[in-house]
């Protein structure tokens, strides 16, 4: 009857002219919105907000999954990233230009009923419903950044992917259909042909690094994915551009070898001979970041693969009402009258036996009360016990932390600075889902010191590039208060000085404030960690700081008492006339021990890495270039000191070498003194001057060498990170 | 009547005392050397100079120096300067002895004077650390200052009824004209000798000027006394001398000083010692030498003008009451009643201030006066 009279209603509303407005009406307008096509008018949402930014986070996407791929299977990951101009005449003051962006990996493959729903749909991935440490989570990510591609381009994404080695490829084309949230294949065919020939003869680069086998080789990618993505972009360096993620990714993922083919304008008819094949091959195998002819390649530096994390239970203090009711159901659903007592331990994680009937009377009920008798009311009981409950905390082996050692390697790698220091937390938990927070700081050195601090933010080991000051991690920097280790801040903002913070948070699921991924949500517990991390680093620092000047007083100390002690031999000798050579030396010797801190660090050839003492993994996590202090120590020490001629050059170089000879070895701190003295009227030190001069280049190759030495020494350890000679690129 | 040459001073106790301080300062040298080579510290023990340090002697009536001492180091940061000077002084005052020869406190610093080896730094920086060095090795080495070869600069003079011998000159000090005989800083019996006094007392004054106006007057022919000068707060020769007078030849000494707190310090210095100088108050200090004026109240018994007010400032007022408190003004009833009485008047007073009643006034009516009377502070 209703639906007859509706009809009637409905009728002469078609005739009218203004036809009014009622719930029937409005009823025949109410349907389903596909996840794709709110996400299409809301892509801003996932980080497509303008050309630019579109090309990184459909790189960043893939890039993601492609890592969590390689490592979920074992696999040590090799990507290639590839960016073809596809308008290399378009004017150059084009806002965006259409590019081709293709990320290969040596990952597992996807089999090929899985191709459609993995990059095709949103909202659909493996990550969503587990716990377990990784990079994507919501399964957005790659079938976004292709849906944004076929919105720009038309064109739809390209898939080659071979789940078998000996097997072949299959080649598949996809446009998905925003309605429906579903992928239309538009080409399908089995190809042999991987990784894709056609990417190895790019640019003379790509030619060259792939006949040393050092690009897309088919030996290193017996099975993998490779997807491309036509796109609307732009290509720009500097902040918050590919480089940098990239970049970045490769501090934070050591055990990834990365090779990164920016666009060129010239794609086809290069000239084949700027690029030797030594160079070619010196690129292939290197060690550092290179760049040769456009490539740029982030080795590997480690050979092993992060701590596997496993798969955890959700904590029972990390669910909510909702969600305890919605697991009682699906919990009777697959197990038939399965028990309370055996629900508890099944679905959640630190729920023991006995903790397990312990809740069940709790709330009134037997260990063998069947789930399926458990009304709201109760469960609403069981909700409360899990709140009150002693619980241990979740297990943290979901979680696979970088590590101090490798913190400091990335950070060595990336930032040129003077002092590096690193904390790992322990795990902790917000909303019961484990956590774990990491921190590092690099200071001084070649860092400018009148900028604010520079914060840079992982999170599962990704890079967060944007909206930093929305991100926990910033506020948890301003929170802490860096005047305490010697730092300038403004008043609730970042400490100004030659100082990078960098914050990484490890956890099962990263709160993060949008589905871009590009800040931290502000947790209470998370905010904490954070702060206690980077006061575990800035103390360090502070000691650092106040332990050097403590070196530069005792400097200063001595050369007050080296000044006199020619004076004092002298006025001994004329009087009592005892050897001034002798006191000299005697004093000398007392001199240097006295202020032996001068000596303390300087003594192992200019540079000392503590966490070379194989005190354990929680070593205290500090990492000294004394080779970049020099020039702030020049500042300090004004008056340059030569030893005291007795009228006999012999006595004079003996006397030094008795000094020398007392572990207190003067050289190194010549190296502050060296450029006061080219500035003043130097006294020749015939003795001394070649290794000085060494020194005093600003640029010279014993820092490289230093450099690298400390590099290596860091990377030797597991999951060390990997040499760098380039340069600070992006900082 | 001329100088007279008259034969050297004894040279032998010269000799000795020259051959003492040369042992003193080898000891010092050797002691660093010893210290040196066996790997410890090289120290110079320095008595300290402060008023913590300074006693008051009250059965002798003078300051003397206290135990305490410091360990002057060359590994301290603040004193490995002071350390290497008082090192540099010790060699220069040897040479000086070797060559038998004085230098001023200005000719020392010069002496020990020349850039640190290798750096562009000066051993001294000024005078005044070259002087304080010396003033810590005559304590450290229990030495004069004379003893060390060391003179300062001339500022005190004298006149009156006495001949002396000084450096072998013999020298009337009735015949000095307007100027008078400076008054050495060496006055030791070996430099300078009395050899015939008539007079009966030494009238200090504070001075120059007001020295001037005695002697113009005659003063001392007219009251057959010594008249001194000091210069302000009169040095160590001056302070001496007056001491030699007055312990050789008995002759009693009094003073006449402005009525106002750095006055009464001068008197305090004279009859006591002064802090600084507290080691060799035994040789310098006058227990009973008399202040004779100008007193508090003499604005009031010498009906002098409102003119001659000076208000006390705020320094004045505190320095007074410290004044007060030492511990030899502070059981002294005459003395507390005198700085009560200038605080209370509220201003201070020059011996100058006398010239307004008359130009010779205090030479002809207020100090003879005051001595017929036996009017004054002791």
């Amino acid at each position: 009857m209703a639906a007859k009279e509706a009809v009637a209603v409905a009728e002469p509303k078609k005739k009218s002219a203004t036809p009014k407005v009622d719930a029937e009406s409005m009823a025949t307008r109410q349907r389903d919105i596909s996840v794709s096509e709110f996400f299409a008018k809301n892509r801003h949402l996932l980080g497509f907000d303008n050309p630019r930014k579109a090309m990184l986070t459909t790189i960043k996407e893939a890039v993601d999954n492609s890592l969590d791929a390689c490592e979920e299977a074992g696999i040590l990951p090799e990507i290639a990233v590839i960016i073809e101009d596809l308008e290399p005449t378009r004017p150059a003051s084009a806002k965006s230009s259409r590019y081709r962006v293709t990320v290969v990996d040596n990952g597992p493959g996807i089999v090929r009923k899985q191709v459609e729903n993995i990059f095709g749909r949103l909202l659909y991935g493996s990550k969503f419903h587990r716990l377990k440490m990784s990079r994507g989570q919501q399964g957005i990510g790659i079938s976004a950044a292709g849906m944004y591609g076929l919105i720009t381009t038309g064109r739809p994404m390209a898939i080659f992917t071979k789940p078998k080695a000996g097997q072949p490829t299959h080649h598949i084309e996809l446009a998905m259909n925003t309605k429906t949230n579903r992928a239309e294949v538009t080409f399908d065919k089995e190809v042999k042909d991987f990784p894709p020939d056609r990417l190895r003869k790019l640019s003379a680069g790509t030619r060259a690094l792939a006949e040393q086998s050092g690009f897309l080789t088919a030996t290193e990618f017996p099975t993998g994915t490779s997807v491309s993505i036509e796109l609307d972009g732009k290509y720009q360096r500097g902040r918050g551009s590919v480089d940098e993620f990239l970049e970045l990714t490769a501090i934070a993922n050591p055990h990834a070898r990365i090779v990164f083919v920016p666009p060129t304008r010239v794609t086809e008819d290069d000239e084949p001979d700027v690029l030797t094949a030594a160079e070619a091959s010196a690129a292939a195998v290197a060690k550092v970041t290179t760049e040769t002819n456009g490539v740029i390649v982030f080795p590997r530096g480690v050979h092993e693969l992060p701590r596997e994390t496993k798969e955890i239970q959700p904590h029972p203090k990390g669910i909510e009402l909702g969600i305890l009711l919605q697991m009682l159901k699906d919990y009777e659903a697959t197990e038939k009258g399965g028990t309370l007592f055996k629900f508890l331990q099944d679905c959640f994680c630190r729920v023991s036996a006995s903790t397990a009937s312990g809740m069940c009377e709790a709330i009134g009920l037997t260990s063998r009360t069947k789930v399926a008798d458990v009304g709201p009311p109760q469960a609403e009981k069981l909700f409360k016990v899990f709140q009150e409950s002693k619980l241990a905390p979740p297990p943290t082996d979901c979680l696979a932390p970088i590590g101090v050692r490798q913190l400091l390697a990335g950070m060595l790698k990336g930032v040129r600075a003077e002092f590096y220091a690193a904390s790992s937390r322990e795990a902790d938990v917000y909303r019961g889902r484990p956590f774990q927070i990491e921190a590092a700081i690099a200071f001084g050195g070649e860092l400018p010191g009148d900028e604010t601090a520079r914060v840079i933010r992982f999170a599962n080991r990704v890079p967060l590039l944007f909206q930093q000051s929305a991100c926990s991690s910033f506020k948890a920097v301003s929170e802490t208060g860096w005047k305490n280790y010697n730092l300038s801040q403004p008043r609730g903002g970042i400490p100004v000085g030659p100082l990078v913070i960098m914050i990484h948070m490890a956890s099962v699921w990263v709160p993060f404030t949008s589905e871009s991924k590009e800040a931290i949500a502000d947790y209470d517990e998370i905010r904490k960690e954070m702060k206690l991390a980077l006061m575990e680093c800035g103390r360090k620092l502070g000691t650092y700081l106040r332990k050097r000047q403590r070196m530069r007083r005792e400097g200063l100390r001595r050369d007050v008492f080296e000044r006199y002690i020619g004076e004092i031999a002298k006025a001994v000798h004329a009087i009592m006339g005892a050897d001034p050579k002798a006191i000299y030396d005697a004093l000398l010797e007392q001199a240097n021990a006295r202020t032996a801190v001068a000596d303390q660090v300087l003594d192992e050839d200019g540079k000392v890495i503590k966490d070379e003492e194989p005190s354990g993994p929680d070593d205290d996590g500090v990492l000294i270039v004394h080779d970049a202090i020099a020039p702030a120590v020049a500042q300090l020490s004004s008056t340059p000191f030569a030893p005291l001629d007795f009228g006999n050059s012999n006595k004079k170089q003996a006397s030094q070498a008795g000094a020398t000879a007392k572990g207190a070895t003067r050289q190194p701190r010549g190296t502050g003194d060296a450029p006061s003295r080219s500035k003043g009227k130097s006294k020749p030190d015939a003795a001394a001057s070649p290794k000085r001069t060494a020194k005093q280049a600003p640029e010279s190759a014993a820092r490289a060498e230093l450099r690298a030495r400390a590099a290596k020494a860091a990377s030797r350890k597991p999951g060390g990170g990997k040499p760098s000679n380039d340069g600070p690129r992006l900082f | 009547m001329a100088k007279q040459k008259t034969p050297s001073a004894p040279a032998r106790t010269k000799k000795e005392r020259d051959a003492a301080t040369e042992k003193k300062i080898v000891t010092l040298a050797t002691d660093v050397a010893k210290r040196s080579l066996a790997g410890h510290e090289p120290t110079v023990r320095v008595p300290t100079r402060t008023k913590s340090n300074t006693l008051w002697n009250k059965k002798k009536g003078i300051l003397q120096m206290g135990p305490a001492a410091q360990e002057r180091g060359l590994f301290n940061l603040s004193q490995a300067k002071s350390f290497m000077q008082t090192m540099l002084h010790s060699s220069s005052i040897k040479d000086l002895i070797a060559a038998e020869k004085t230098l001023s406190l200005r000719g020392m610093f010069y002496k020990g004077l020349h850039t640190v080896a290798g750096t562009k730094e000066k051993t001294f920086a000024d005078q005044d650390e070259s002087d304080g060095i010396l003033e810590d090795l005559e304590v450290s080495l229990a030495a004069l200052r004379e003893e060390l070869h060391i003179f300062a600069k001339k500022a005190g003079t004298m006149v009156g009824n006495i001949t002396i011998i000084d450096s072998g000159d013999e020298i009337d000090c009735r015949r000095m004209g307007s100027g008078g005989y400076a008054i050495p800083s060496i006055v030791e019996p070996d430099v300078i000798k009395f050899k015939k006094c008539d007079a009966k007392f030494v009238l200090h004054v504070e001075k120059n000027t007001v020295w001037s106006r005695f002697n113009e007057d005659r003063f001392w022919e007219k009251h057959n006394c010594i008249l001194t000068e000091g210069g302000g707060q009169p040095p160590r020769g001056v302070r001496r001398l007056l001491r030699r007078l007055n312990e050789e030849l008995g002759l009693p000494v009094y003073c006449l000083l402005d009525c106002d707190p750095w006055g009464h310090y001068i008197y305090s210095v004279i009859k006591q010692g002064s802090i600084s100088l507290a080691f060799e108050s035994e040789r310098l200090a006058i227990p009973d030498v008399k202040y004779l004026g100008i007193r508090a109240s003499d604005y009031r018994t010498c009906g002098l003008s409102d003119d001659v007010q000076i208000a006390l400032n705020d320094t004045d007022i505190k320095r007074a009451k410290e004044i007060a408190a030492y511990p030899w003004f502070q059981g002294h009833k005459g003395w507390q009643r005198e700085i009560d009485g200038m605080l209370n008047n509220g201003f201070k007073m020059e011996v100058e201030s006398l010239i307004t009643k008359d130009i010779s006034y205090v030479t002809e009516t207020y100090v003879p006066q005051r001595l017929k009377a036996k009017d004054w502070l002791d």
